[in-house]
């Protein structure tokens, strides 16, 4: 292939001598192998590590994760509901440094955009050309009154992320009297999974009804209405568990009371049995130490949908439930965003610009009972002129439930595991 | 010699403009995967999520269209299919044809 100087600088414009520019640097000064850190092994963290080493068998990837193991957040309403147990959450890390990632178990504490570098609580400072944030959400329990307090004293719950409080909120409902009050607080909207509570209400009227069937549910939902699938929780609830859920719509629960077990809004005071009140939510704090968690709210991260960088600060990526976006927060998309980050990547290390027109799906299911439920499933494809992903329509969500989904809702949970970690 | 240098530069990002490390029907289809499972290999549950690896490509191209015209009945995938085009479906259905 032949090429004039005069032809160059008119076929690449900005954008390419950009993309040179980046992928010079990606390469290191001494051409060297290039480093993308990934912080954060759930859903989005090791689906990004583990695709960045499919697709770029020349980068070196180091996730870092303080936990030892993987515990789902999806499904782990069912262990709530008694339907399983934390076992069927938990996963090991074993099979990712198969793909060449290199693990690190450690808590990262700063992020030095300028030098590129993150520095771990274990005292590791590492390097990046590409930076991959994954932390999901940070749960602001300092924005509900007495809720610490509480929290410390273990009288009260979110169970946002699944690990010890899944385990403890499930004992607390053990041991509650058949005839007591289980209060749940719903955020309003953004928060992660828009239809879990709505899931957790249904399989904990489920429990309620086969072994304390005069117990009741109240519902304090910040927003006005059921957010997500709302035909399917409410054909659920008038089917199975008639008068047992007591929903309140425009009403936040803005206060907990450990010692007198009673959960506040503007306008009453409401004694539980047990308490499982939900926070809003923000960027989790990795965000805010990167300078990312920049959006107009100050919540969440901006990103340019078609690399998942920051809007902010260059050469950091952000994945999942942090991004700002009017995508759902599941793990799904956490997974799906992780593949498009990857290719990325892979496209900006190499000196290339990204697939231009990137289209995304989200599937997700919920339970209803011990044996149905129903899903909504949406594309979201890459809009150029709006800079951001578009529903092109046809998707939507099951107005009731059935067997059916309910052994998907399984299957999907197996494949999803497997996908992210196998 | 800079001048050689900016020319190869060139030559090299004008290339990489059509050449993509992962192309787009992989990309694509990678999205089908975190439901079909990794490689396009189901788990074994009772009444699962079918497997997709190496299925023949018409067939995979039938399916999604049918999924989309209502023709065949299906759970989820009517309203993901609605989402892709035709040609969209022979990209992702050519890679997943590949898969061993």
């Amino acid at each position: 292939m032949s090429i004039t100087r005069r032809d160059f600088l008119k076929v690449s414009g900005m954008g390419a001598a950009s993309a040179l520019i980046a992928g010079c640097a990606g390469m290191g000064a001494s051409g060297a192998k290039p480093k993308v850190v990934v912080v954060g092994a759930g859903y989005g963290g090791a689906t990004c590590a583990k695709y960045l080493r499919k697709w770029g068998p020349h980068i070196e990837v180091t996730l870092i994760e303080p936990n030892d193991k993987f515990v789902s957040c999806p499904r782990s309403n069912l262990v709530i509901g008694g339907l399983r147990n934390m076992d069927y959450l938990t996963h090991g890390y074993d099979n990712l440094p198969k793909h060449g990632i290199r693990m690190v178990k450690d808590t990262v504490v700063a992020i030095d955009p300028g030098k590129r570098t993150v520095t771990t609580k274990g005292g590791t400072t590492l390097g990046y050309d590409r930076l991959v944030l994954a932390p999901g959400i940070d749960v602001r329990t300092d924005t509900v009154k007495g809720f610490q307090e509480a929290e410390a004293a273990g009288k009260v719950v979110h169970a946002w992320k699944a690990g010890a409080q899944t385990a403890l909120l499930r004992k607390q409902l053990e041991a509650m009297p058949d005839g007591g009050v289980f209060v749940i607080g719903i955020p309003g909207t953004p928060y992660r999974c828009p239809p879990g509570p709505y899931e957790r209400i249904s399989l904990v009227a489920n429990y309620f009804k086969q072994a304390k069937p005069k117990s009741k549910i109240i519902v304090l939902d910040s927003n006005a209405d059921i957010v997500s699938k709302k035909p399917l929780f409410t054909w659920a609830w008038n089917s199975f568990y008639p008068g047992m859920i007591d929903y309140r719509g425009s009403s936040a629960a803005t206060g907990v009371d450990g010692s007198r077990m009673v959960v506040s809004t503007e306008f009453d005071d409401i004694k539980a049995d047990v308490m499982n009140v939900v926070p809003r939510q923000r960027a989790g704090e990795l965000c805010a130490l990167a300078g990312v968690r920049n959006d107009s709210t100050g919540n969440w991260c901006a990103v340019d949908f078609i690399s998942f960088e920051s809007t902010a600060v260059p050469f950091v990526h952000i994945i999942g439930d942090s991004v700002a976006a009017a995508l759902p927060k599941s793990g799904h998309m956490a997974t799906n965003q992780a593949k498009i980050c990857a290719a990325a990547i892979v496209e900006l290390l190499a000196g290339r610009k990204p697939e231009a027109a990137p289209v995304i799906a989200n599937t997700c299911y919920s339970d209803t009972s011990a044996t149905t439920g129903g899903h909504v499933a949406n594309v979201y494809r890459y809009n150029a002129e709006k800079k951001t992903y578009v529903d092109p329509g046809g998707g939507g969500a099951t107005p009731q439930g059935d067997e059916l989904n309910h052994t998907y809702a399984e299957s999907w949970a197996q494949n999803i595991w497997a996908e992210v970690l196998s | 010699m800079h001048k050689m240098l900016i020319l190869a530069a060139a030559s090299a990002a004008l290339l990489g403009a059509n050449a993509f490390a992962v192309e787009r029907g992989e990309l694509l289809a990678s999205t089908c995967l975190s439901c079909h499972g990794p490689d396009g290999h189901s788990t074994k549950v009772q009444g699962a999520v079918p497997s997709l690896a190496g299925l023949e490509k018409g067939y995979l191209v039938k399916s999604l269209q049918e999924f989309k015209a209502g023709t065949r009945a299906s759970s989820v995938m009517k309203r993901l299919a609605s989402g892709y085009t035709d040609e969209e479906y022979a990209l992702m259905a050519d890679y997943l044809s590949k898969l061993k």
